[in-house]
């Protein structure tokens, strides 16, 4: 199956005038995936069980029906064993499905493996995972970014048509963006929590990622919406979001002047420019504005993501699941032993930070002080949606950079995701879609809208999607016939 | 300002134990990581709320009644140690003849 061709409609009219089979379909898939992932390790795990699945007649009403899907390996796969990328959890099957898995089954929807992460999501090129890290499809010596870079690298490399990731930092977008692909972190309540392994409750999303902007729509309508187990989820009525129109006629588009700083490469302004003006062609209204707490996002987000992270992970025991360590003589040292060998040191590090801050004599100068300047940052983003509907800069400050030339200094790796981060911390939909290459490697532009707004993003990354042409666009792995 | 000492004690809070390479190391980035932080310093955050969730939903209540959860058997698959239906664990004090 070449998904280079197709979108989620078109393999629908396949399926229902049956060309091909669910069953073929599935099958062609498992096929991609064989035939590539020695190379570019996007999946820790593939269910080939669905190979054998029979063949079924397919509703003309139900877009999504035999559809294969990616989904991250953090994310709860009944049976089907979900590692984090860690030690911790390398033999783990979970009892029960994910809230957004259960809804993409019950839409017909087919899960056709696990894709690869940074360990428990925590990273930005997937070079941590304890299952080795995923190469980009684009230039195998380069990092897939992270953590979702499993899935963006499967979608990118054509050996699916979309694939689920999670985004607490950017760990959708930014992957997104050094992988030519769309992809889309709703906003914070849009989609259930329930059964996606938590790193920091207050920032985790699950968003796709997609080379067709509609296509990541169509799945986020199936997904989205108030679920009993997730307190933080919303009860706001789910659009039709796969109704896209492709117009920005009189939006108000804001491009934060700081955004354009931060050490962004001069090759994916460029690039990121001439998206904007193609928006301002098409007749959106745009502007210059300022969002001054933006550059302590970084600053922000470590001492609280990574707060949250050592309270989500104090779980992981050794008790009664994951990793056991072996040679143990008491039961504190169980928990300390199996922690110790199982968790490697990025997770390590952020556990040990957040610990700090939150420890006594710390948690005012750290803690508080970060969630103070938090709310600053969500109050600089509210009086910029006063007049306007959309925010745009960069994804990320470069593209994807060499692999193992950032893992041993992580404060310069922190700070690939300066852009990413804000919408995070205040919790709005964010996306990136491509829009042009930099040295032969994609750069996205990011679209950020108000809380719920997710609408206005899909429209406008469906005109550049249009008018960018670069979906013609081949990686060196993936598309060629 | 961090030494090898804090990130021990650190280290105990998190139940996590290094050995002297790796504290070393540790010591080192997280030093680092929060030399970053302590920009934050130059934030006026006078009168400002903290943040500490963004759920936009009021919380809500369901009835405290009970409901079929998961069986013993489920509950148990991913058990490192078990017998007779429970959970196994080492003496919780180091037993004489280690």
């Amino acid at each position: 199956m070449n998904y280079f061709d197709e979108t989620i409609t078109s393999l629908h009219q396949k399926l229902v005038t049956k060309q091909i089979s669910n069953a073929e379909l599935a099958q062609a898939t498992l096929d991609n995936i064989d035939k590539t992932n020695d190379t570019i390790n996007s999946f820790i795990s593939v269910n080939t069980s669905i190979g054998q699945e029979p063949a079924f007649e397919i509703a003309a009403d139900q877009p999504l029906q035999g559809i294969p899907l990616a989904i991250k390996d953090n994310i709860l796969t009944k049976d089907l064993k979900t590692t984090a990328a860690s030690k911790m959890l390398a033999n783990f099957r979970p009892i029960y499905e994910a809230t957004v898995v259960d809804r993409a089954l019950r839409a017909g929807m087919v899960n056709i493996g696990k894709t690869n992460l940074d360990e428990f999501a925590m990273g930005s090129s997937t070079e941590t995972s304890y299952f080795g890290a995923t190469k980009n499809p684009w230039n195998l010596n380069k990092v897939p970014g992270g953590s979702s870079g499993g899935s963006a690298a499967a979608v990118a490399s054509g050996q699916v048509i979309a694939a689920l990731g999670t985004d607490t930092g950017g760990s959708v977008r930014q992957p997104a963006s050094f992988n030519g692909v769309f992809g889309i972190k709703p906003t914070y309540g849009r989609v259930s929590r329930w059964g996606v392994i938590a790193f920091s409750s207050s920032l985790d999303q699950v968003g796709i990622l997609s080379r067709h902007v509609v296509d990541s729509a169509q799945i986020l309508e199936a997904i989205s919406g108030y679920d009993k187990h997730d307190d933080t989820t919303s009860t706001q009525e789910v659009p039709a979001f796969s109704k896209i129109k492709a117009d920005v006629k009189g939006l108000r588009v804001a491009v934060p002047e700081e955004f354009m700083g931060y050490g962004v490469d001069p090759k994916v302004k460029e690039q990121v420019q001439k998206a904007i003006n193609t928006l301002q062609q098409q007749g959106a209204v745009v502007e210059s504005v300022q969002l001054p707490h933006a550059q302590y996002a970084v600053q922000v987000y470590y001492i609280i993501a990574s707060s949250e992270a050592s309270s989500n992970l104090q779980r992981y025991d050794g008790i009664r699941y994951g990793y056991r360590a072996d040679d143990v003589h008491n039961l504190e040292d169980v928990y300390i032993k199996s922690r110790s060998e199982g968790f490697g040191d990025e997770v390590k590090r952020r556990i040990m930070l957040g610990s700090f801050a939150l420890s006594a004599g710390y948690f005012d100068a750290y803690f508080n002080k970060a969630a103070q300047v938090r709310t600053l940052i969500i109050e600089d983003f509210k009086k910029i949606f006063a007049d306007y509907d959309l925010v745009v800069g960069p994804t990320a400050p470069t593209t994807a950079f060499d692999l193992n030339s950032r893992i041993d200094d992580p404060v310069v790796m922190y700070m690939n995701d300066i852009l990413t981060i804000p919408a995070n911390l205040a919790g709005l939909p964010a996306a990136s879609v491509p829009v042009g290459l930099a040295d032969n490697m994609p750069v996205g532009l990011q679209l950020i809208a108000p809380p719920f707004a997710e609408q206005t993003i899909f429209n406008a990354a469906q005109v550049l999607e249009n008018e960018s042409n670069f979906l013609q666009m081949q990686p060196k792995m993936g598309g060629q016939k | 300002m961090l030494d090898k000492e804090l990130v021990q004690h650190v280290a105990h809070l998190s139940k996590l134990e290094f050995d002297e390479a790796d504290l070393e190391k540790f010591t080192l980035q997280l030093d680092e990581i929060i030399q970053m932080e302590n920009e934050l310093t130059a934030v006026d955050t006078t009168n400002v709320r903290p943040t500490t969730h963004i759920a936009r939903q009021e919380s809500t209540f369901r009835a405290d009644e009970p409901q079929k959860g998961p069986s013993r058997t489920e509950l148990l698959s991913n058990v490192p140690e078990q017998a007779d239906g429970f959970i196994k664990v080492p003496s919780i004090l180091t037993t004489e003849e280690d």
